[in-house]
């Protein structure tokens, strides 16, 4: 493997060394020109000037006029400037150009894709935030999701670890829902994808190559996300791939090459501190136990992950057919040894257009192979506490059999059973290798009637198909796999989606009424297959340990909608849309809903009282209300009373046979759609041409027959808990954006971007019958004893609160052990004391990115921050403790936490203090960009190369690794690493 | 141009043929389980879904050892029938101590258990869950369905003895219901799935169905040691009867105890005899007990969980014990039991009475730290080795084919006794005597530990019970019975979480119905205090 992996790196390489020392043309010549603005002729001043392909050249003075010196190859111009529409000038044949630029209406002009259709930014009536490649973060990102982390009010995007290829959390204004999908409907080229769990793979979207990737359209409030009905509550992410662009061939290679390492590890005992404290506090067994060695197991499991990045992309035409195909090969390491993750991906867009322009077509796909290779995490908890005085290895006979690392063994030389497992051998001795193919792709036909150019019909047929398979080998020396001579097992999944769609369109300006109509009515058809054939585990004698049964569902969404958008003197907005959906997940009387919307824009800064403002470029009000669904459930038959086969280890044993047998699944008849309404409330605003914009949305959304599960009356159901409809939900927040420009000279450009979000979630209602006595649904399991909890569903409080008791403190400020205030003062502590005290999310989070561009230089940076978000220290609460090194005959080590709290462990309630919800407010630059564009190297080859930091710094009080944990409970989470890396980009025109 | 039309004809046609083709497509059915619609069209089908009901005391759902399980919001292991059954009748006891840390486990040796406990609701979810499958069974099973069906002749008569069997677990499921909550929600065969409210029986209406159905299953069963192994016979229903008369003063304020005889009587004359050895009744092997009335089954390969004995044998396992005596990969370190139960026995040993063998080796008979394994001796009856000392079928080690002995001629025996000695007829001093030390003679090895007739009284009795049916999820009936579980008059290590013990309120002679039924059931009321 280790020549392929390096062969994409040696032939960037090889292709810089060679271009480098090239000598620079030689001929240039003198081009010198004027640039005025079309509307008065006036002179603009401090245009920038520079020939296509580099980044050197110059400005205009204030007469609007420069002269710039150009080599003899180049044959076109760029001018640019604040306001205007950059415009390409061609420079063949002549050293003097005039050159009126095109104001540029703010970029409210800009075409923002929308659901089946586009819309100019302009017109848009609803909260939707657009980001392109330009805003994209920097430096090399694994997963799309991360492109845009911190870039868009009102969405959290959180990596959910920093194995390689991890997906993400995102939430779009909070989840709507308890039970029900929390994700976004994620849109890619007109395909709504597969977001589900693919086998084999960290993340079903680590499939897409993020350099594909052309913009994102986030839709946030009813309104926009209306179209899509009832997978619409969570907002709607829509994502455009780069375009083939008709033309002369054009090669783009980029190379990256990265090494990560973790930043901060579990503070736990030294050996020294270890042994000193067994030796002082132990009984003469425990100290029997300690052992002669010095490790740090953090240190033994991570280790600095080099990984690389290639893609190549060629844009082109050949004859009318324009066409973009991309290749990229990507090796990841992760800093947990053994875990890595190799991506091939290609994509090919071709959209030609025939019969004059009247029928487009665009040919979209996107195929991946992944291989990985998956690290067993739970070495990450056992390293934490290992006990530090014993060796990686031994060389004692008794370890011969454990593949020679240390393992804690009980008297008859078995490992013991309640015992961590060495860390190491966990990594080193267990194989989990899973390879996946993927390939989205769809063919659209856009089809302008010749007889009614004003109407047209799109058609487009999608599929989305994964293909998984992995095997885990445990090998026979590993200790957990010991007694049964080592396990093989092989898993596998096909994920089938298909997707037809079809719409017409039908535009009109009406002049004689200043109007213009925009109306869009469809249909659309989708299925989804998921498919796991059945493989038993088997032990090193080919004998099954475990069996399985096969798996096999589907579901089918049927939809009809519709959009009419009407605009009137260009100030006055209307759209309404409706979407009827059918789903099979639900009974034949529940199966349809329909999901409207309606929305209203005054563009404010059109009116005639409002020309006195000039400074004011942009200014809109918009009010838009919807209702969404939410049929996400994770079921496919929930509504359908039917009985399930058990697999060969669930049998029982009736005369001298042993019986599979048929269970009942619990089921839910009335089953249906969650229903969210969403008001929102907006304003645009844009100011100096648009070198500022932004916009503020208030939003309040509602979700009624919330999908959770919650019990059900015993005896009633084939279930003692069952989801469905119960309860509301409700979210309201503020959101705030701004994009500026403050700074636009000849050489230096600052571009900056701020965005703020303020949101509460509360559960108004979680029962049939209202309820006064239910404490609420417990949710949210820790380590330490099984089956614990730590957070609650309650009404009246946001979801995930943690549920805890009091802890008691001295007069110092020290926790006492085992004392935790009566709350309800009945003079009992008991599960009656406990309270809901603070929640995983936020109450407010910001992003701030900022992109300065100097001459040839530019650096950039992405900073986010949370606050009021609590997280649960499930590492201290578990492990900060002398207990730790009471266990029945092997030690485990503790956090330095002990040492301040000087806890005995004995109080398994402590579990459940507050003392270990810590505020996890924080401060992160996501990363950090410097890079330098050389131009042109060669007459056709331009080369730009970049140094990112990735993870920069994180400030926070928050005492455990990282204060960023989807969910809220910190236990086992693989540490996001330091990503320092190096890119170059070849252009070659 | 020919093809300038090409687009303007085939798309819409496309289009509408997809249009009409597709709404019937929403009709999606599952591809692998079976609807309840023809589930029950196939006669094989039948016996596969009694197995279910049989399996729900055994396993924890449809994947082995837990994976899809059938009651969720709490740890499948844990939750296992038997298991939580166990843990109800045994940790407020003076048999059973656990060192773990579990949810609330620590909640039943204080005795201060709210209507929130993660075991309570466990055992409450795992009853109901087992009578809703039951009710279900009996109703697809009933003689008309079976007509419409065309099921006749003999799969018909088997249908009808399997509907039999599913009436006994449902009445046996109740007897637990009874006996741990006394007032709940009821449900029977009558009964809808779907959104209601079930009503509920006070303990003596709950107390009179389950006598009422039992009498007449008496005459629809099986006879005695007639059925296939792990199913239920003439003499499980018996043996319910038994015990509900047994207990009927504390049920129902009434003695029952010449029924209690009667019914006692009808089991031992059924032909069941004592094991040879008592070591037997615990083994991998102890399906050739002739001793079992009525089992739980387990398997290392077949019939996997993390509750019923796999729990049984590994939780005592700890210290310095060799799990391999066990027949098992390693121990759990949980279980012990109390001091008061070590000194019912001559010695700790096994020496004298062999069903008094504790595990003393590095352990401390006085409990100061219940976390602590080495605080209270192991009982060391539970094994995955066959009575030859072969490991049982799990390569792995992990899971035993000890199947659990839920019904024994031993308590029979024992029941009689009691039963005579409260003044029951039908019955004699003698025969109950020499019932008695059968089973001491047994234990002995020889008559040595014989008692006399002035020996027999209902104090001894209750010892007795301690000795041979301990870790047998007995006890805390028995102590209810004998008015010892609660108030301050029997005491033991850590009752109510005190070490030298401590009174507990009497109201805790039942459990609480979990809040979340409570909330979940408008027409419920909760137990007295709770």
């Amino acid at each position: 493997m280790k020549p392929k992996r390096l062969l994409a790196g040696i032939v960037g390489l090889v292709l810089m060394v060679l271009i480098l020392p090239l000598p620079l043309p030689a001929q240039d010549r003198v081009i010198s020109g004027r640039v005025i603005n079309p509307a008065d002729g006036s002179p603009v001043i401090g245009a920038t000037v520079v020939p296509k392909g580099s980044t050197s050249g110059t400005s205009t003075n204030p007469e609007g006029a420069f002269t710039l010196r150009v080599a003899s190859g180049v044959r076109t111009l760029v001018v640019s400037a604040v306001g205007y529409i950059e415009q390409e000038i061609d420079i063949t044949g002549t050293n003097s150009v005039s050159v009126a630029l095109a104001i540029r209406t703010t970029s409210l002009d800009e075409v923002v894709v929308i659901g089946y259709g586009t819309r100019r930014k302009g017109d848009l009536t609803g909260a939707v935030t657009a980001i392109s490649a330009a805003d994209f973060n920097k430096g090399p990102q694994v997963t799309p999701e991360q492109l845009i982390s911190g870039k868009v009010a009102g969405v959290q995007i959180t990596s959910n670890s920093g194995a390689p290829g991890a997906g993400s959390r995102i939430r779009i204004r909070s989840g709507a829902s308890l039970n029900a999908s929390n994700d976004p409907l994620i849109v890619i080229d007109g395909v709504p994808v597969d977001n589900g769990q693919i086998i084999g793979v960290a993340n079903a979207l680590s499939l897409i190559n993020p350099n594909d990737i052309e913009s994102f359209n986030v839709l946030k409030d009813a309104s926009a996300t209306a179209i899509y009905g009832s997978r619409a509550s969570n907002g709607v992410i829509i994502i455009t791939t780069r375009k083939g662009v008709a033309g002369r061939l054009r090669l783009n290679f980029m190379t990256t090459a990265a090494a990560s390492a973790i930043s901060k590890k579990v503070d736990v005992l030294s050996a020294a501190q270890y042994r000193a404290l067994v030796t002082e506090a132990g009984t003469p067994a425990q100290k029997a136990l300690l052992g002669e060695a010095d490790t740090d197991w953090q240190e033994v499991i991570y280790q600095t992950a080099v990984s690389s990045d290639n893609i190549l992309s060629i844009t082109g035409g050949i004859k009318k057919l324009p066409y973009r195909l991309s290749l990229g090969y990507m090796n990841q390491n992760g800093v947990l040894k053994t875990d890595n993750l190799q991506r091939f991906s290609g994509g090919l867009n071709l959209h030609p257009k025939f019969f004059n322009n009247h029928l487009t077509v665009n040919v979209n796909v996107k195929a991946a192979y992944s291989r990985s290779r998956f690290a067993d995490q739970g070495a990450i908890g056992s390293a934490v506490f290992f006990d530090p005085t014993q060796p990686v290895y031994s060389d004692s006979a008794k370890y011969s059999s454990f593949g020679g690392y240390f393992e804690w063994l009980d008297g008859s030389g078995n490992p013991n059973t309640l015992a961590p497992r060495n860390p190491l051998s966990m990594l080193k001795q267990r194989r989990d290798i899973a390879e996946v193919v993927r390939s989205i792709g769809n063919v659209q036909l856009d089809y302008k009637f010749h007889f009614l150019p004003d109407l047209r019909a799109n058609l487009n047929i999608g599929c989305d198909i994964s293909a998984s398979h992995g095997k885990i080998t445990r090998f026979p020396t590993l200790a957990a796999a010991w007694l049964v001579g080592g396990t093989t097992s092989k898993y596998a999944q096909e994920r089938t989606s298909k997707l037809f769609d079809f719409y017409f369109n039908y535009t009109k300006d009406i002049a004689p009424i200043n109007s213009r109509i925009d109306v869009t009515a469809g249909y659309a058809y989708q299925d989804w297959i998921r498919e796991a054939p059945a493989y038993p585990t088997l032990n090193g004698n080919g004998s099954e340990v475990a069996a399985g049964n096969p798996t096999k569902t589907q579901n089918t969404l049927l939809s009809y909608f519709g959009r009419i958008n009407y605009s009137l003197n260009d100030k006055y907005l209307l759209t309404a849309t409706v979407r009827r959906d059918g789903s099979s997940r639900f009974s034949p009387d529940n199966r349809w809903g329909t999901f409207p919307s309606a929305a209203l824009a005054w563009r404010i800064s059109r009116e005639k009282f409002m020309e006195a403002l000039d400074f004011l470029s942009d200014l809109k009000l918009r009010i838009g209300y919807g209702v969404t669904g939410q049929q996400d459930i994770g079921e496919d038959y929930p509504y359908l009373a039917r009985y399930v086969l058990s697999d060969s280890s669930a049998r029982y044993q009736l005369g001298d046979n042993y019986y599979f047998t048929l269970r009942p699944q619990g089921y839910d008849e009335q089953i249906k759609w969650e229903e969210t309404q969403t008001t929102n409330i907006g304003v645009d605003f844009g100011f100096l041409n648009g070198s500022i914009s932004g916009s503020i949305d208030f939003y309040f959304k509602k979700t009624k027959d919330l999908l959770a599960v919650i019990p059900v009356p015993a005896g009633s159901n084939f279930t003692n808990r069952i989801l469905t409809n119960v309860g509301n939900i409700e979210n309201k927040g503020i959101e705030f954006s701004v994009n500026a420009t403050p700074v636009q000279t000849t050489h230096l450009k600052w571009d900056a971007g701020f965005n703020i979000t303020w949101n509460k979630s509360t559960i108004t209602r979680l029962s049939k019958v209202p309820d006064t006595t239910s404490v609420g649904n417990e949710v949210g399991g820790i380590g330490g004893g099984v089956g614990n909890t730590i957070q609650i569903h309650s009404v009246g409080y946001n979801p995930y609160a943690f549920y805890v008791y009091q802890q008691v403190y001295d007069e110092n400020g020290q926790p006492l052990e085992g004392l935790y205030a009566d709350r309800n003062g009945d003079g009992v502590l008991d599960l009656l004391d406990k309270y809901r005290y603070k929640s995983p999310e936020p109450q407010v989070y910001l992003g701030f990115s900022s992109q300065l561009s100097y001459k040839q230089w530019t650096m950039s940076f992405t900073m986010r921050a949370q606050f009021g978000n609590y997280l649960y220290n499930n590492f201290r609460s578990a492990n900060a403790t002398y207990i730790n090194f009471r266990y029945p005959g092997y030690l485990l080590n503790a956090l330095t936490n002990v040492l301040e709290t000087n806890f005995e462990g004995s109080d398994s309630r402590r579990y459940w203090s507050d003392y270990y919800i810590e505020n996890a407010s924080f401060l992160r630059m996501d990363n950090l960009n410097i890079g330098y564009n050389f131009g042109r190297v060669h007459e056709s080859i331009g080369l730009r190369v970049s140094a990112t930091v990735q993870n920069v710094l994180v400030i926070t009080r928050y005492s455990g690794l990282d204060p960023e944990i989807a969910g809220g409970i910190d236990n086992n989470f693989y540490p996001r690493p330091r990503i320092f890396s190096l890119t170059a980009v070849l252009d070659i025109f | 141009m020919k093809n300038k039309y090409w687009g303007k004809l085939l798309l819409p046609a496309v289009i509408m043929w997809m249009m009409v083709s597709c709404t019937k497509d929403l009709d999606r059915k599952p591809y692998y389980d079976v609807t309840s619609a023809s589930v029950y069209e196939d006669f094989n089908n039948y016996k596969m879904v009694l197995a279910k009901i049989y399996a729900g005391l055994s396993t924890t759902g449809q994947q082995g050892p837990a994976g899809n399980p059938d009651v969720s919001d709490i740890d499948e292991g844990f939750s296992n029938y038997l298991r939580t059954y166990w843990y109800l009748q045994e940790f407020p006891t003076d048999e059973a101590v656990i060192g773990w840390n579990d949810a609330t486990l620590q909640d039943l040796h204080r005795m201060n258990w709210t209507s929130a406990d993660a075991f309570v609701k466990a055992m409450y979810y795992r009853i109901f869950y087992q009578i809703t499958l039951c009710n279900a069974f009996i109703r697809e099973t009933a003689d008309g369905k079976l007509n419409e069906r065309g099921i006749t002749g003999d799969n018909a008569e088997q249908a009808r003895i399997f509907r039999a069997e599913a009436r006994l677990l449902r009445a046996l499921s109740y007897y637990h219901a009874l006996d741990l909550f006394g007032n709940i929600p009821f449900v029977t065969e009558d009964d809808p799935i779907g959104s209601y409210y079930p009503t509920q029986q006070t303990r003596a209406e709950v107390y009179n169905y389950i006598e009422t159905e039992l009498l007449e299953l008496e005459n629809l069963l099986v006879d005695p040691r007639q059925n296939e192994y792990a199913r239920a016979d003439k003499a499980a229903a018996w043996m319910i009867l038994a015990k509900l008369y047994l207990n009927a003063e504390v049920y129902i304020g009434q003695p029952k105890y010449t029924e209690c005889i009667t019914y006692c009587n009808k089991i031992i004359d059924a032909g069941y005899t004592l094991s040879d050895e008592y070591r037997k009744l615990f083994l991998a092997d102890n399906h050739t007990s002739p001793e079992i009335i009525f089992p739980i089954a387990f398997d290392g390969i077949k019939t996997k969980t993390f509750g019923g004995t796999t729990f049984l044998v590994h939780a005592p396992v700890g210290g310095t014990m060799i799990p391999a005596e066990f027949g098992i990969g390693g121990g759990w370190s949980g279980l012990r039991t109390t001091k008061n139960i070590v000194q019912l026995f001559p010695d700790p040993n096994g020496d004298l009475d062999k069903r008094g063998i504790f595990w003393t080796d590095g352990q401390n008979l006085e409990i100061e730290d219940i976390s602590a394994f080495t605080d209270g001796y192991p009982i060391v009856k539970w094994k995955n080795l066959t009575a030859d000392g072969e490991p049982g079928s799990d390569p792995g080690k992990e899971f035993p084919d000890t199947d659990y002995p839920l019904f024994r001629l031993a308590d029979v025996y024992l029941m009689y006794a009691e039963a005579v000695l409260r003044g029951g007829s039908g019955g004699n001093t003698a025969t109950a005597l020499q019932y008695i030390n059968e089973l001491r003679t047994r234990a002995y090895g020889n008559a040595s530990g014989n008692i006399t007739a002035a020996g027999l009284t209902l104090d001894f009795i209750l010892d007795e019970r301690a000795r041979e049916l301990n870790w047998e999820a007995c006890r805390r009936t028995d102590l209810i019975r004998f008015g010892k579980f609660t108030g301050s008059n029997y005491l033991w290590p850590w009752k109510g979480g005190v070490k030298d013990g401590r009174g507990v309120e009497d109201w805790r002679i039942l459990y609480p119905l979990p809040a979340s039924d409570v909330t979940a059931n408008p027409n419920l009321v909760q137990n007295n205090s709770y």
